[in-house]
């Protein structure tokens, strides 16, 4: 039996709202309204394997600031994020903290590393 | 004793970022760029959500790296930012005030950019009744409260209003571990991006009430309740369809308002649509060597043309303080039948112009049309329009060659 579904596109502003067809196995036939390969992407996983990047913050001890942004550097399976977000919540991290500096490498199995996306200066002590 | 720049912009967030980098390039080498914040990069430190500069550098960035772009290039460029700086005025002569910790100092300017960008609209903005407890904040607060300050704004959240930063933030108060009861939106439709409904309410199953609002906030020492209704045509609460929610916050994501303080004691001319200046194509404001650019001008929903208009913005006055002259804006661009407001408001049609703006409500498979009195100079199709995604459309010189008026509406 094939299916189908609209699927909002969640990779640029232009939101399109795409139609995508797929079997019992979920192989993609169709993907109909996508005005770009990405677009047409984001469908095909969003039906075998949705995934969405992570942007948190982690704790910076001694820092100019009390957090570090960061993010995933790639989309991770979404049903491994509530998880995800436990074990990011547990890292503390020195200052200074470096632009993209590594914070863990293959978060929960993803692949995925987590990266700093702003740099924290250690606080001078007065 | 007065400090002579060629170029003074008022704010380094993206607009004014980009707009200094610009005029730096173009040969302007006496620029000063004024910082109220201890850092330069404007809301988008506190934006740590990805998703900007996809039509700029065609990848997804969170709010911080989009900045640094911006501010490692300013830094090799050598441009002089002045933080924790305040403008306290600015004169019809192009005389900027500032106040900083190093005392009060004053500029005269060949050329001012406004880029002071925008600030929320708050619970007393709308006369939301009931008692006053602690608890109720705006959405950039609460941003800046869990993101920047890790302190966390409540357990048991109510949201109002479905702009954009009200969605992100419904998903980042979830992710970081609140329970978000409801995003209440007192319009039919979302004012956000369609794409913000997907990844941040219906991902977390979070509901969203159209055609509702909150009716009163209820609670002493802090939030205990809100009482939220639904809304006719006219937006008033219907009586009888009350519900109750019990949560110790509410937060407003309610709109945005240019911060033009400064600027209307200047006595420059503001659209009482957008609440931003009036600007020529030039993007000069009604006051000759001072120009506006980013949110201060019109609130955007991309940063990618916030910093599009900041380079606008410089190049307009890098061309002013040569000398160079340019055409007199004596046309005036009218927001015609479903369009909400247009920019520029006024042009002089001697070259290419990116027209901005905003349609009223959403509808489907709709035309755009430029006309000077019955003349159509040109028709754009689109598949939809929605309030919450700014339209820009360019017409080419020879498109506006010889008009005498401007109109963009909606063909039915």
């Amino acid at each position: 039996m094939n299916k189908s579904r609209e699927i909002v596109c969640i990779v640029c502003p232009n939101g399109c709202r795409m139609n995508v067809s797929y079997d019992e196995n979920n192989k993609v036939t169709q993907v109909e309204n996508a005005s770009c390969k990405k677009g047409e992407e984001y469908a095909v996983n969003e039906i075998q394997c949705p995934k969405r990047s992570i942007t948190s913050t982690v704790g910076v001890i001694n820092g100019a600031l009390p957090l570090v942004s960061v993010r995933t550097d790639k989309p991770v399976p979404k049903e491994k994020i509530a998880a995800a977000l436990e074990e990011i919540r547990k890292i503390r991290l020195e200052a200074p903290v470096k632009f993209h500096q590594i914070i863990m490498n293959d978060l929960l199995e993803t692949g995925a590393q987590l990266i700093s996306t702003k740099e924290v200066a250690r606080l001078e002590k007065m | 004793m007065i400090i002579n720049k060629d170029l003074v912009i008022v704010g380094a967030g993206p607009a004014g970022l980009a707009a200094a980098i610009e005029a730096k390039e173009n040969g302007i080498e006496d620029i000063l760029v004024v910082e109220r914040e201890p850092v330069a990069g404007g809301i988008l430190n506190q934006c740590i959500h990805d998703g900007f500069g996809i039509v700029k550098f065609n990848e997804a960035l969170t709010g911080p790296e989009y900045a640094r772009k911006y501010i490692d290039e300013a830094e090799r460029l050598q441009i002089e930012i002045a933080t924790n700086t305040m403008v306290q005025d600015i004169s019809s002569n192009r005389e900027v005030t500032t106040i900083s910790p190093e005392g009060i100092r004053t500029y005269k300017a060949g050329a001012i950019i406004l880029a002071m960008g925008c600030r929320e609209r708050t619970r007393g903005a709308i006369c939301i009744p009931g008692t006053r407890p602690a608890g109720v904040f705006t959405a950039g607060v609460a941003q800046n409260l869990v993101n920047i300050r890790n302190i966390m704004v409540g357990k048991k959240i109510v949201i109002l209003g479905s702009g954009d930063i009200g969605l992100i933030m419904a998903r980042r108060l979830t992710l970081e571990g609140a329970e978000v009861l409801a995003v209440v939106e007192k319009l039919p439709y979302s004012s956000g991006l369609q794409r913000n409904i997907t990844q941040c309410l219906e991902d977390f199953g979070i509901p969203l009430l159209l055609s509702h609002t909150v009716t009163n906030i209820e609670g002493h020492e802090r939030v205990k309740s809100v009482t939220v209704a639904k809304v006719n045509e006219k937006e008033d609460p219907v009586r009888g369809t009350s519900i109750k929610f019990d949560c110790d916050t509410l937060i407003l994501s309610v709109g945005l308002i240019p911060e033009n303080e400064v600027a209307l004691n200047a006595g420059i001319i503001l659209d009482n649509v957008t609440g931003g200046a009036s600007v020529d194509e030039n993007l000069q404001t009604s006051i000759p060597g001072i120009f506006a650019c980013g949110n201060v001008l019109q609130v955007h929903d991309l940063v990618d043309y916030v910093s599009a208009e900041g380079e606008l913005a410089a190049k307009s006055a890098v061309s002013y303080i040569k000398s160079i002259k340019t055409g007199e804006a004596e046309i005036t661009v009218k927001a015609g039948k479903g369009i909400r407001y247009v920019l520029p408001q006024t042009i002089s049609a001697d070259k290419d112009i990116t027209f901005s703006m905003r349609v009223t409500i959403p509808s489907k498979r709709k035309t755009i049309v430029f006309k000077d009195g019955e003349k159509q100079l040109k028709k754009k199709f689109f598949m939809a329009l929605n309030p919450a995604e700014m339209v820009r459309i360019e017409l080419k010189s020879h498109e506006l060659k010889d008009i005498r008026g401007l109109e963009v509406y909606i063909d039915e």
